[in-house]
């Protein structure tokens, strides 16, 4: 359980001022000069120390992405680019970030600036978050004004932030297809090699980092990497904001240690799952684009990296998404899968062609229309996408279908089952509302 | 170098090669759609997918990694790559079959059926089993033009023709408009190209998704006799195939030559093939009572050798844009036969002196060697027009090095940006007295190409003077500099006829007395030249021609045919065996892939036959014999596909000649691409495609 006094985001519900002067006033912009003045290796290895994972999704560790940007400049400007499109279903964390403390993010640019030598950071906002962004907005201009960023400010290291607001679609989240889509492209993702950190925006070294990540380094830095580091398991450090949604009684996004259990995070923040644990079928622990775990299995599961793996599942970006067992749980996962397809961007053919068979055989099996053989098939559809695509959305449109089949074959089974029994004499069948 | 491990079999590639280079190097296959030498990488059909070690633990686009990309092992092995294990095998299959599960089932309808990548592929790499029960994917077909016929159901998205028509052609038209499976290609608002290489996209397209509009449902290509042969619509000589059926041209497809055309042709050169079969003349003409009547081939004989007795050596003869070397040899010799010397094959007022040497006439620094070029000054031309791949190859050089270019002439958009420096000889006059900051960059070049064209040195209204000018000024520009590298010679004629070069080879040129092409029009009118030979040629005054004999030997019912007494009928240059020298200067030979219609004969045969009708027979009787008086005359026309080149002396002293015009406009000699010569001005397709052009004809479906 995470101590008060070990919060980060300690205005994450927007109850205090989330201006410059309500920042300061909770701590931010105390003592950044001096780690400015402590230099890149610094600021690198105590990030390093911290034990922080990229909080976008695939937990890479940040310190060391940080470290594949070239040592020495090549005469090529290097970017910061923040990724604040954050569209993944169920995820709401860096929202409230943008909207509560936004500061945090803004003081994090200018630090992880320094470490990756940068002199100019890229915010990417998602194409909805439309207030999110003004505050954003309103929130550089302070730092400008109080010369905390820009040219010759009272850090001595010249950063200039560009907020860029997206367009809205989901795919450029990706890293690639954010880049394309900043420089004013179509949002498609780019063949990787090259990495950013080599050739990025423009061309020149980048790199891309969640909202999280960039805005828990200011705290990292004033209270230690070693602080950060104490809290949760071993290669699962630090805190984490987590966005509950679905059948529990009160959703909410909190921030809390990695390495707690499900059950806590669950009784302590979210008043219980509706109906009692009993009636808890399944959970996607991190966001759409990961498998679904049965409520039997997640409810003693350690929410982190580590933990989430051993459920044959992953953390993502730690939105939880929980099902009662009202739910029909192969309608849900449809669901996903039309937003997949919808979202898929076309350029490479398994994503492009995939997403849609899979959707489709997905709308048949929420009737029960299908064979049972179909359910191999799809599965082997899914493996047909999965580490075949360019970017990552084939695996992540691919995942929670293999989730749903591994752990819920049962019911596909059942509504195939209950849809032949319902057939008339002339083979026609009724329609049914799924139970 | 860097050593690689391709299915356990090593090779030493450079490091910047491509893992499917690599494999390609070590022999093993790898199937691809979207991937194309000349285009940009896109990797995603993701077909080419390939398994590595010392790189990610999953299937690999070999088209978009490099050999260097890979990491070596941990004592310092090689990488390795493997294109047959069964992680390879399963996603061919897995790709394969995402391509096909949209894709209709339409390859008895379609026209790739036969020369289809993806039936092709299928068959090598695909599984025999469908597994998809839901509905395919359609999606409505596109107007994008007259030439391209688009059938989007089939397309793949591999987006080649998207790439092409951006890199190569330069015409950002073309799109992948929206996302996921409901992404489309198509141009915007479905708006006809305006690229004059659009047909190479139908060569591209790995799928039948888009083929040729004219061709479309006429033939299968196994059912085509495949000709080897030469492009004459242009001075480029793009090498091409002609694809018959019987008597008649089917298509006409690229043939690769990196000297020449790469692996693309222009739309008029794939495209013409209607016109050779339209408006032909088939038969003997000779004008009786005022009216052209059909002779035969010794009537008409008769009547010419008549005439000629008569006439004496007041004999002229003028070679259209499309005459081979053969014939203008012949009609030559039948000319000195008679004592004249009165040949011409230049255009009217042409600044090109008999007297000039051959780097004078040729396009010196070869077209490959457009690529090596440093600054570039385009004269009087428009090159998009008169030599498109020539354009296409200045574009190429222009993205790949940005070089600096000036244009003085018509302000056209060429493809790539160009500093204007104006329409006159005063602009080349300025730039030659290094005035402005292009003249700077010019006196720095090391490699300066300086293309002329057409419309300077041949200065229909002003005269020869112009013309000649033009050229000392250009050659100045190419051998003026300080900096000129050594052995560089930068100056560059454009002919826009494949007859131009050849025919000046082989001095078909007023000698002996003689006068040139303007002037024997004027003399015709005069009625002091009886008998005025027109072989093939079209783009003359032919209402000047007064009271003269004319004799057309030609192929298509053009203005010379309505003006002619006597029609000789002739064949085209799919029809012969004819020698074309382009404009570079190099020697090529077309190749006969279908007979001539009706009564037509080659031309060089029809002049052999004229000169026994005169009682003075020509020395061959076939045109092996013809060719051997010719290579014996002029050996350099012997070494096929090979240039004689120019000397940059010569192009030096060309420079020291003194400028006396003092303004001259300067243009394109090129009007319409589509409508340049007879054959094209035969074809309904050029036709639309000019009305098209010409914004007469908008989304006709």
């Amino acid at each position: 359980m995470l101590a008060d006094k070990d919060r980060i985001f300690t205005n994450l519900y927007g109850q205090g001022d989330w201006t410059l002067e309500g920042a300061r006033s909770r701590g931010a912009w105390v003592g950044t000069k001096e780690f400015i003045d402590a230099g890149r290796d610094w600021i690198t290895n105590e990030v390093k120390a911290s034990g922080l994972r990229g909080r976008g999704g695939a937990g890479f560790p940040t310190a060391l992405k940080w470290t594949f940007m070239p040592k020495v400049n090549d005469g090529r400007p290097h970017y910061l680019l923040v990724n604040a499109d954050e569209s993944e279903p169920g995820t709401c964390k860096d929202r409230d970030i943008l909207r509560h403390d936004p500061h945090h993010l803004v003081e994090g640019c200018l630090l992880a600036a320094r470490a990756m030598d940068a002199h100019l950071a890229f915010i990417y906002v998602r194409g909805e978050f439309i207030r999110e962004r003004q505050r954003l907005e309103a929130a550089v201009e302070q730092a400008y004004e109080a010369k905390l960023i820009g040219k010759d400010n009272i850090h001595g290291w010249d950063l200039d932030i560009i907020v860029h607001h997206g367009a809205g679609a989901y795919i450029c989240g990706e890293e690639t297809a954010l880049m394309e889509s900043l420089e004013g492209k179509k949002g498609q993702p780019r063949l990787k090699p090259p990495f950013p950190a080599g050739m990025g925006v423009y061309g020149n070294p980048t790199t891309v980092n969640n909202v999280e990540s960039i805005a828990v380094v200011p705290e990292i830095l004033r209270r230690s990497g070693a602080w950060f580091a104490s809290i949760g398991r071993a290669n699962n450090t630090g805190t984490k904001l987590m966005c509950v949604s679905g059948h529990v009684n009160k959703p909410a996004t909190f921030e809390e240690a990695m390495g707690v259990t499900f059950e806590e995070i669950i009784e302590k923040h979210c008043g219980g799952i509706r109906g009692g644990w009993d009636n808890l079928l399944a959970v996607i622990p991190g966001g759409a684009s990961v498998p679904c775990v049965p409520g039997e299995k997640i409810r003693n599961a350690v929410m982190d990296f580590d933990g989430l793996r051993e459920v044959g599942s992953s953390l993502g970006t730690a939105a939880v998404i929980v099902m009662d067992k009202q739910t029909d749980i192969i309608k849900a996962i449809w669901r996903l899968s039309a937003f997949y397809k919808h979202e898929s961007c076309g350029q490479c053919t398994p994503c492009r062609e995939g997403t849609g068979w899979m959707m489709r055989v997905m709308e048949r099996m929420v009737e029960g229309r299908a064979q049972k053989r179909e359910i191999d098939m799809l599965f082997e559809v899914t493996k047909q996408i999965e580490g075949h695509t360019i970017c990552a959305l084939g695996d992540a449109a691919a995942w929670p279908i293999q989730g749903l089949i591994r752990n819920f074959r049962h019911v596909i089974e059942e509504r195939i089952d209950q849809y032949t029994y319902s057939s008339t004499s002339d083979g026609a069948v009724p329609s049914i509302a799924a139970e | 170098m860097a050593s690689i491990k391709v299915d356990g079999q090593l090779v030493e590639v450079p490091d910047y090669y491509t893992l499917m280079q690599a494999a390609e190097a070590a022999g093993a296959e790898i199937p691809r759609f979207c991937y194309h030498e000349r285009l940009s990488v896109a990797g995603n059909c993701r077909m080419c997918l390939v398994e590595v070690k010392g790189g990610p633990p999953k299937p690999q686009a070999s088209c978009a990694m490099a050999v260097k990309d890979l990491r070596p092992g941990p004592n310092g092995e090689p990488p390795e790559m493997f294109t047959n294990t069964p992680m390879v095998k399963k996603a061919r299959e897995g790709v394969m079959e995402f391509l096909l599960i949209n894709h209709p089932l339409d390859c008895p309808i379609c026209d790739q059926g036969g020369e289809c990548d993806l039936q092709d592929q299928a068959m090598a790499y695909g599984v025999d089993k469908n597994r998809f029960a839901e509905n395919k994917r359609a999606v409505e077909d596109k107007y994008i033009g007259p030439l391209v016929k688009t059938s989007m159901n089939r397309c793949i998205h591999c987006t080649r023709c998207v790439r092409f028509t951006t890199e190569v052609a330069g015409i950002a038209e073309m799109g992948l408009l929206g996302r996921g499976e409901d992404a489309e290609i198509t141009t915007y608002l479905e708006k006809a190209l305006t690229s004059e290489l659009q047909g190479n996209v139908i060569d591209l397209c790995p799928v039948g998704a888009l083929t040729s509009k004219p061709y479309a449902f006429n033939a299968r290509p196994w059912e085509l006799v495949k000709t080897e042969s030469i492009d004459v619509m242009d001075a480029v000589g793009s090498n091409i195939r002609v694809d018959s059926r019987g008597r008649e041209v089917m298509r006409i497809l690229p043939r690769i030559n990196e000297a020449i055309n790469e692996e693309w042709i222009s739309d008029k050169t794939r495209f013409v093939w209607d016109g050779l079969k339209s408006q032909r003349l088939d038969r003997p003409y000779v004008r009786k009572g005022g009216k052209l009547q059909p002779a035969s081939w010794d009537e008409a004989l008769a009547t010419v050798a008549a005439r000629i007795k008569k006439a004496g050596n007041k004999v002229g003869a003028i070679a259209g844009d499309l005459a081979a070397v053969e014939e203008m040899y012949a009609l030559k010799a039948l000319l000195a036969s008679v004592g004249s010397g009165m040949t011409d094959v230049r255009p009217a007022m042409s600044g090109l002196d008999p007297s000039m040497p051959r780097s004078a006439y040729i396009f010196n620094p070869t077209i490959a060697g457009i690529e090596e070029a440093d600054a570039i000054v385009i004269i009087a031309a428009n090159p998009r027009k008169e030599a498109s791949l020539i354009n296409a190859r200045i574009r190429k050089t222009w993205r790949a090095k940005g070089l600096p270019i000036a244009v003085i002439g018509e302000q056209a958009d060429l493809t790539y940006s160009y500093s204007y420096l104006g329409n006159s000889l005063e602009a080349l006059a300025d730039l030659v007295a290094g005035k402005g900051s292009f003249g700077e960059i010019l006196a720095k070049a090391q490699r300066p190409l300086i293309i002329v064209g057409e419309a300077a040195v041949s200065h229909a209204t002003l005269g020869k003077q112009v013309g000649r000018d033009t050229i000392a000024m250009a050659a100045k520009l190419a051998t003026g500099g300080a900096d000129v590298a050594e052995g560089w010679n930068g100056f560059a004629l454009l002919h826009n006829a494949a007859s131009r070069v050849g025919g000046m080879d082989i001095g078909f040129v007023p000698h002996d007395g003689g006068v040139c092409s303007a002037d024997q029009i004027v003399l015709a009118g005069k009625g002091e030249l009886d008998v005025l030979f027109l072989l093939g040629a079209d783009e003359y005054d032919m209402s000047a021609m007064g009271k003269a004999f004319v004799v057309y030997v030609g192929t298509h019912g053009d203005a010379g045919a309505h003006r002619a007494d006597v029609i000789l009928p002739a064949a085209t240059y799919t029809e012969k065996s004819g020698t074309y020298v382009n404009t570079e200067g190099r020697v090529q030979v077309t190749n006969r892939a279908v007979f001539p219609p009706g009564d037509a004969k080659e031309d060089w045969a029809i002049i052999r036959a004229l000169s026994g009708a005169l009682g003075k027979p020509l020395p061959f009787n076939s045109l092996t014999q013809l060719r051997a008086a010719i290579y014996a005359e002029f050996p350099h026309l012997a070494r096929i596909d090979q240039i004689a080149p120019g000397s940059v002396a010569d192009v030096a002293k060309l420079a020291k000649a003194a400028i006396k015009s003092k303004s001259a406009p300067f243009g394109s000699a090129v009007a319409d691409f589509y409508l340049s010569n007879p054959i094209a001005r035969a074809s309904a397709v050029m036709g639309e495609c000019a009305a098209t052009a010409a914004g007469l004809r908008q989304a006709a479906e």
